[in-house]
């Protein structure tokens, strides 16, 4: 790829992952490129699936809301030829899981599962993780409180003391 | 009784920004683009290594010159970034903040009634310093049409055959300009026809936007002539851990040791371990707000281009320069206004010399949602100024 693009692609990626809605026109002023450039950039990104999607970072505490996040260790025995990626399958299509990662070291994959309550998640492990045939054991852990997430922290910090004008 | 002061210190007029500090910090619910600091905290794994080292009992003195781990970073630093080789134990000096090295450094080069050149607007310091060096500061007025850069003609004008150190301050503080291989190339061949020495203040040279900072130590026959000034402060935003340095020839650096041994033994010891870590593993720390401040800057250009507030894009620092002439009143009160109907606090060019006069500093050391804010402001102000005209 042109290197010119390949900077302009990983300067857009940057400042969308920091802030994903921004202005189209703001992007460009800010990168210092033509807003058509951009637009185009960011079009062939979606489409390339380099850009997957544009989610909000919600502190569901805050907005009231109950809410259950549980990390999910599980071992797992590869398949011939398919290695992990059919069991990965058969559990990230249940709408509940929220991510699912292949891991190196003592377990194979993790689960994030977001549930109403302690009982819902604890039901989805035991009804439809563990029978899987290939699982082979699981260990849960939940979430007791968020302090960082996604690269932001989620609790409060303290405001600038910067004096208002210095030399 | 006889009076208590010196002459020479309460002849040196204080620092006009200083007025405008006391003036902003009344005004509640007052932004601000005033500010000389980073907005950043400093980047955490540099406070952890601060931390650590008092977590360690670090808590004496270290040699004069620096902790010698530190001095070796930052030669290694230097070489890299700057391409100038420095010896560590005789060239290298750790001082308090890039002032404090702006300071002895005078100190040490002048004799009573050498004259130093000082090209305005600059860092307020220069001058005071030189007089309290004894020396002669002869202040050089940079031009808005060469946006601000030093040119061989202002040098021309200038010079005397009492002319003996040059204060090069670029990046520039307040105008934001920086000096290219091809600007600096025939003043350094002034430098060495007139037989100059360059104090050559480097603080901002992490931050620039089109190539990197290139040292005026750099090019041939100056490094025996030039003290380059760095510090902590501004690229890896460590303004309160005052911690700078220098490096030079060992002449000069032998006997700013020797100054700063008597006046200040040695600085800050947790801020010296903390550097280290900032000089070795900081890169991509100091990447990140480059790159923020210049997505600011463009910000910036854009928005005052909108305004149609006339300003010439700078390259460095973290300032924009715009001139308000077309106002048809002074700096100073043009920023006074500014802060009593908007409560923006801007500092007038003139606080960096009177060749400021019709500019204004703005810096963007603030969020992008500060800067809007703050913009908007500014903008509704010379909308009324244009109104009234």
């Amino acid at each position: 790829m042109h290197e010119k693009k390949e900077t302009l692609r990983l300067e857009i990626l940057k400042t969308l992952e920091g802030k994903s809605r921004i202005d189209l026109g703001e992007l460009a002023v800010l990168l210092g490129v033509g807003q058509t450039d951009v637009a185009n950039e960011i079009a062939e990104m979606e489409q390339e699936k380099i850009i997957c999607g544009y989610h909000t970072l919600i502190d569901w505490d805050k907005a009231g809301v109950e809410k259950v996040t549980a990390l999910i260790e599980v071992r797992v025995t590869p398949q011939r030829n398919r290695g992990f990626d059919r069991i990965a399958e058969r559990i990230y299509n249940y709408p509940e899981v929220y991510a699912v990662y292949l891991i190196s070291g003592s377990y194979d994959l993790l689960v994030t599962l977001e549930g109403k309550t302690l009982k819902e998640v604890s039901k989805f492990v035991s009804e439809k993780l563990s029978p899987i045939d290939e699982v082979i054991s699981t260990a849960t852990h939940f979430i007791l409180k968020k302090y960082k997430d996604h690269g932001t922290v989620m609790v409060p910090r303290k405001e600038s003391e910067r004096m208002l004008v210095t030399p | 009784m006889r009076n208590p002061l010196s002459k020479k210190i309460t002849g040196i007029e204080p620092s006009g920004i200083r007025k405008f500090f006391d003036v902003a910090n009344e005004m509640e619910d007052a932004i601000s683009l005033g500010v000389g600091e980073p907005d950043f905290d400093t980047p955490w794994r540099i406070r952890e290594e601060g931390i650590f080292s008092l977590e360690r009992g670090r808590t004496f003195y270290t040699s004069n010159a620096g902790l010698q781990e530190l001095r070796d970073e930052i030669c290694k630093y230097l070489e890299r970034k700057i391409h100038v080789s420095y010896d560590p134990h005789k060239e290298t000096l750790v001082t308090v903040g890039g002032s404090e090295a702006i300071d002895i450094g005078l100190r040490c080069m002048l004799d009573p009634g050498d004259e130093v050149l000082v090209p305005q607007p600059s860092y307020v310091s220069y001058v005071p310093c030189a007089v309290m060096a004894d020396g002669v500061p002869v202040v050089i007025p940079l031009q808005y049409e060469n946006e601000f850069k030093l040119t061989v003609e202002d040098l021309e004008k200038y010079t005397t055959p009492k002319t003996k150190v040059l204060i090069m301050p670029f990046p520039n503080n307040p105008t934001g300009s920086i000096m290219t291989e091809e600007d600096l190339e025939p003043v350094a061949e002034f430098i060495r026809e007139h037989d100059l020495y360059v104090i050559s203040d480097e603080i901002y040279s992490e931050l620039t936007y089109k190539g990197g900072h290139v040292s005026i130590a750099s090019l041939p026959g100056m490094r025996e002539r030039t003290v380059v000034i760095n510090g902590f402060s501004k690229g890896f935003a460590m303004t309160g851990w005052r911690l700078g340095y220098c490096c030079g020839p060992e002449v000069i650096i032998e006997q700013m040791i020797k100054l700063h041994q008597f006046a200040i033994m040695c600085a800050p010891t947790t801020s010296q371990y903390a550097a280290v870590e900032g000089l070795r593993n900081c890169e991509n720390e100091v990447e990140e707000m480059r790159r923020s401040y210049n997505q600011r800057r463009r910000f910036l250009m854009h928005e005052f281009a909108r305004m149609g507030l006339e300003c010439f894009e700078p390259y460095g620092a973290f300032y924009v320069f715009p001139s308000i002439q077309e106002f048809k009143m002074p700096s100073d009160e043009f920023a006074t206004r500014l802060l009593q109907e908007e409560k923006v606090a801007v500092v007038p060019g003139t606080a960096f010399g009177e060749c400021g006069e019709g500019f204004l500093r703005i810096s963007y050391a603030y969020s992008l949602e500060d800067l809007k804010e703050a913009l908007g402001r500014v903008g509704s102000f010379i909308q009324r100024l244009r109104n009234e005209q």
